[in-house]
């Protein structure tokens, strides 16, 4: 795997491609970029016909422990990694330890263990068992086992915050070891994680410590969105980007919101030019689990359109923190009832291809299922358009303008569409 | 308005051309050919030319009570070759309502369905929703699930919110009783439903482009269906419903009132068995001389996990699937059966939604798939030995032949090998 930068840009923006990906060596990821979000091998709500109208897609799917581990002996029965299980074909498979969308429970980690919740429950791991699991999935790359724990709270001691790095590298070490004895991962690359929590000692130490081991590239762990004040996330991630080799990759997991993701190319940009590579969660921006909130992306590139955060009380009973974002429309509102008109204008997804607000309303009035589908492929669609942008915007030294588009919270006319 | 009586002899017609079978249904928006019939039993191989497209019969028809199949685009429907499904006039007319489906150009602009439609008048959920429901001479009183209002709904009632839904075969609205129910109230029921027919024939504002259809009913009382039969056979409708059926009623019972309406329903005009669906019920029905069916059966099992195959059903979230590498049917070739396991449907039933979406896919494709062969046995002549074959694949012995099925065959006679 290998990281070509393709332009670096005056105030040290970098943007590349991310080469020979995969066991085949035969998938290319434009960085900064994001990976395509999945449980169990599904992008939620679609199988390959409706997600295929999405084109193009994110050249690496992302896949979680906690959706497979439970089905490891059928893995092992069946000989031949998940790829081949779930079919997916054309596509590299990296494998993340935990949900990104999910929060989950704390308190289950130990010094050997750490746990990942499946339908029946909670699956205690040992670097063994990961291993293992890893060796049935046979992913192009993976994550090292890791102790994230510390976002949980405010209250993290230093200790603990000590302990989950020393923990991570020691499972990255072991990790190591018996992947280099296991023909089936002979290929596959291992990310290791850098930890650390909220503190700035602790994050530097991490990322020294990891850079010095033979990764194929580095996974930020514990910077999801909502753990930690955004200055604070934004000085640590440059700290840590600077004790980053540059030809190496830098995953971030859990960062949904499109100006957090401009924010955090920046901390990395400000710095150091670094290229940034975004695992993506759609979910909790669109559709969080119990509650499904009735929200879709909407960061047309021809027509910014960046709409006024609305919060509707009766969407977010769970979780009170996370309020409507100002890219997202909350299509239960009652004033889409009789629009005709399409999600977005000029998106070129299915959904707004072939259908009209006013019909998503209903379908999410009325609880059907293919809401769930529309949005999701629309919502897939923007996402993609979005990086596709940004990595423009970085490659014609447009960034402060992409910025002033994306996080202005006025919304633009269409006139000002192209410039 | 009445549907030009075609023979066979007619066969000439198979020269007629699109374009010519057109113009005709410019005169009328209905026409039946009759393409085979089987000299043995009842059944009939048709060509119904509709408004949007031409529906090769005997037909099954999925049902998307809510202007959407559950979780299935429109673009997977028309990939699964189907040609007609239905929309349900009570739900559609509570949420959104019929006059924004109007603007949005009818239900087929709604919900961007480009082939034909059929809309239940809202009598079914009469009997369904009996709690909420008091039937007078003027119509039906809802009490409305969604706020507590009462909703009238009469013959022109239900007429006029079908003609907004602009669907290409509407249904009367009739007096509905469950199959179970004795005495005057089925009587009162089916004379009712002759004076409602009347009135909803008058009230149809779209003769030309929107057909009727009656609804015979009756229970299942010999003299009462006769009767109805003569009274409803002396109006011009297009096609007629075999309906009052499908309820709960004993099988013994229920094909012998199948064949009754059959044997007075004319040649020429479509006969639609309402609530049918179990693939013995299909080819049973088909044998008796029925030509389209509907049914929630084969996607709302789905839902649940059931498989349909030519030997029965697949539970594929039982434990015994966990590890079984084929497909649901190895012979099927729906875009599931195609790329996914058995093994890999059952593990992603624990994880997401999209699992329900790929056994509807192939429900709906097994269901259109079983029509086509039954419509190809009629044409070929050898309608009676599929309807043998049929039977032996799906039971495991001649002795688990369902009694019922063994009699309404034999009555048109079809003799099934038994031991």
């Amino acid at each position: 795997m290998k990281l070509e930068l393709t332009r670096v840009v005056q105030g040290g923006y970098r943007v590349g491609v991310l080469r020979e990906v995969g066991r085949a060596a035969h998938t290319s990821m434009e960085v900064p970029g994001c990976l395509l979000y999945t449980r169990c091998g599904a992008v939620p709500h679609l199988t390959h016909d409706t997600l295929r109208t999405v084109s193009p897609l994110p050249p690496v799917t992302q896949l979680t422990l906690s959706t497979v581990a439970e089905h490891r002996e059928v893995l092992e029965e069946y000989k031949d990694g998940f790829k081949k299980f779930a079919g997916l074909h054309d596509t590299a498979l990296y494998c993340s330890l935990h949900d990104p969308v999910t929060p989950y429970p704390a308190g289950h980690i130990t010094n050997k263990t750490v746990s990942v919740w499946g339908s029946g429950g909670r699956i205690e791991l040992t670097v063994a068992r990961f291993m293992a699991l890893q060796k049935a999935l046979r992913p192009d790359l993976y994550q090292s086992m890791a102790d994230g724990e510390t976002w949980q709270g405010d209250a993290t001691s230093r200790k603990r915050i000590r302990k989950s790095v020393d923990r991570t590298l020691a499972h990255l070490d072991e990790c190591l070891l018996i992947h280099h004895q296991t023909p089936e991962l002979q290929g596959a690359e291992v990310l290791g994680v850098v930890e650390g929590g909220d503190s700035l000692e602790e994050r530097v130490r991490s990322a020294k410590e990891t850079a010095k081991r033979p990764v194929g590239g580095f996974c930020l762990d514990g910077f999801q969105t909502g753990c930690m004040e955004r200055s604070l996330r934004t000085r640590l991630i440059a700290a840590v980007a600077r004790e980053l080799p540059e030809d190496k990759p830098r995953l971030l997991q859990g960062v949904g919101r499109p100006d957090e993701v401009v924010a955090c190319v920046e901390a990395g940009v400000t710095e150091r030019g670094c290229a940034l590579t975004f695992d993506l969660d759609l979910s909790p921006d669109t559709e969080r689990a119990g509650s499904a909130p009735p929200a879709v992306l909407e960061l047309g590139e021809e027509k910014e359109e960046t709409w006024e955060s609305e919060q509707s009380g009766d969407v977010l009973l769970e979780d009170q923190a996370q309020t409507m974002t100002p890219f997202e429309m909350d299509l239960k509102d009652t004033k889409y009832r009789d629009d005709l008109t399409p999600l977005v204008d000029g998106c070129g997804c299915y959904c707004c291809t072939n259908h009209q607000r006013a019909y998503l309303h209903h379908l999410l009035v009325t609880n059907e299922l293919l809401a769930g589908v529309l949005l999701m492929i629309h919502n897939t669609a923007q996402y993609n358009s979005f990086f596709r942008a940004l990595r423009e915007a970085l490659a014609n030294d447009k960034l402060e303008f992409f910025k002033k588009r994306v996080l202005s919270r006025k919304r633009v006319g269409h006139k000002e569409a192209k410039e | 308005m009445a549907a030009p009586v075609r023979r066979e002899t007619d066969a000439v017609a198979a020269d007629i051309s699109m374009p010519s079978l057109k113009s005709l249904s410019a005169v009328s928006p209905l026409t039946l050919r009759l393409v085979a019939e089987c000299p043995v039993s009842k059944a009939r191989a048709c060509d119904l030319a509709l408004p949007h497209c031409a529906v090769p019969t005997p037909v099954f028809m999925p049902v998307g009570t809510q202007g959407t199949l559950k979780g299935i685009t429109s673009d997977q429907l028309e990939d699964l070759g189907c040609n007609i499904c239905l929309g349900n006039t009570y739900h559609l007319g509570m949420r959104p309502g019929p006059a924004l489906i109007e603007k949005a150009s009818g239900l087929h602009g709604f919900m961007n369905w480009r082939r034909n439609l059929l809309t239940d008048s809202g009598g079914f959920q009469m009997v369904s929703l009996v709690e909420l429901s008091e039937v007078t001479e003027e119509g039906v009183k809802f009490k409305s699930p969604y706020g507590g209002d009462e909703i009238l709904l009469t013959p022109e009632k239900s007429i006029e919110i079908q003609n907004s839904l602009g669907s290409d075969i509407m249904m009367q609205l009739d007096d509905v009783v469950s199959s179970t129910v004795t005495g005057p109230r089925v009587e009162e029921a089916m004379r009712r439903s002759v004076r409602w027919l009347d009135r909803c024939m008058a009230a149809n504002q779209n003769p030309e482009k929107q057909n009727l259809f009656a609804i015979i009913q009756g229970g299942l009382s010999l003299e009462l269906r006769k009767a109805c039969l003569d009274e409803m056979t002396k109006r011009d409708v297009p096609g007629f419903a075999i309906g009052g059926l499908s309820g709960g009623e004993e099988k013994d019972d229920f094909w012998k009132m199948v064949s009754l309406s059959t044997d007075h329903l004319p040649r020429h005009k479509p006969r639609y068995l309402m609530g049918v669906g179990y693939a013995v019920d299909l080819v049973v029905c088909v044998a008796l001389g029925c030509d389209m069916f509907d049914c929630v059966f084969p996607t709302r099992t789905a839902r649940f996990g059931s498989a349909l195959v030519p030997w029965g059903s697949l539970q594929v979230k039982h434990k015994q699937f966990a590890k079984d590498f084929k497909p649901i049917d190895p012979d099927c070739t729906c875009p599931t059966c195609k790329r996914h396991s058995r093994a890999y449907l059952h593990a992603l039933f624990k994880n997401d939604t999209a699992a329900m979406h790929h056994v509807t896919i192939h429900n709906i494709s097994y269901q259109l798939t079983l029509m086509r062969s039954v419509r190809q046995s009629i044409i070929d002549g050898r309608f009676p030995d599929f309807v043998k074959t049929f039977m032996k694949k799906m039971f495991p012995s001649s002795d688990k032949y369902p009694g019922w099925a063994v009699d309404a065959l034999r009555s048109v006679n079809i003799t099934l090998d038994q031991h």
